[in-house]
């Protein structure tokens, strides 16, 4: 059962204030599967403690580095049920996690934090193992950055 | 570290790893230890060589991606545990 929206907010907050969208509903989560263009990065937020002290913390810490996703977007699990269920179909062969951060390039998941990565570390472990990601991912090829 | 209960083990909250002596191996979520044995929450479970996997690769793979959970609740008795790792250690 979903936790009062007002104890929901400041979780989702820490998040929105960053910049990253929510996606509330499943034809959010499909517009967003939809456009395959770029790098993207998929936050499924909780409620849990290492969604508080590790997870939130740690993206907040790698969206400072210069080499970040083109879109950053969120679903609440546990919360926005039919959006969360709706990712995770895209997902089917991906055990559901919860928190667990996805990044995408050009429409295909090229690297995923499952919960159990998450908890038991701290932020800057989980900033620095995104921050490995977003390099090698995100980064904009030096012949791409001449044109 | 575990989360946020002061009343329970280092490993509260945290997904294991636990090999027994027999074929089976498990992965879940520790609620708590003790000398009797341990309590996983959502908690998946491997035979060795079931669909062609030894124990070993059952492992790589849940700590690439997870597990499926089989089980909500599982207690599993000390005399069949033979060691307990941190999923995200492996």
């Amino acid at each position: 059962m979903p936790y009062s929206p007002l104890l929901v907010k400041p979780m989702r907050d820490e998040l929105t204030v960053l910049g990253v969208r929510e996606l509330l509903t499943p034809k959010d989560v499909d517009d967003f599967m939809n456009d395959k263009q770029g790098t993207a990065l998929l936050v499924v937020n909780s409620v849990c403690g290492c969604a508080a002290g590790m997870a939130r913390p740690g993206i907040r810490l790698a969206l400072q580095h210069d080499h970040r996703p083109d879109r950053v977007v969120s679903v609440f699990a546990g919360q926005d049920l039919e959006a969360t269920a709706r990712f995770r179909g895209y997902l089917a062969d991906i055990p559901p996690s919860s928190p667990s951060i996805a990044l995408f390039k050009d429409g295909e998941l090229v690297h995923f934090i499952p919960r159990h990565r998450i908890e038991g570390r701290d932020a800057h472990q989980v900033a620095s193992d995104l921050v490995a990601a977003f390099d090698e991912h995100c980064a904009v090829p030096a012949a791409a950055q001449a044109r | 570290m575990g989360t946020f209960h002061q009343n329970k083990g280092a490993l509260h909250g945290i997904t294991v790893v636990v090999d027994t002596t027999g074929p089976e191996i498990f992965v879940g979520r520790c609620d708590d230890t003790d000398e009797r044995g341990i309590v996983l929450d959502d908690v998946d479970v491997h035979r060795d060589g079931e669909g062609g996997r030894s124990k070993d690769d059952y492992v790589q793979r849940a700590a690439r991606l997870g597990v499926f959970k089989k089980y909500d609740r599982l207690f599993i008795p000390q005399e069949r545990v033979a060691s307990i790792r941190r999923l995200g250690e492996i």
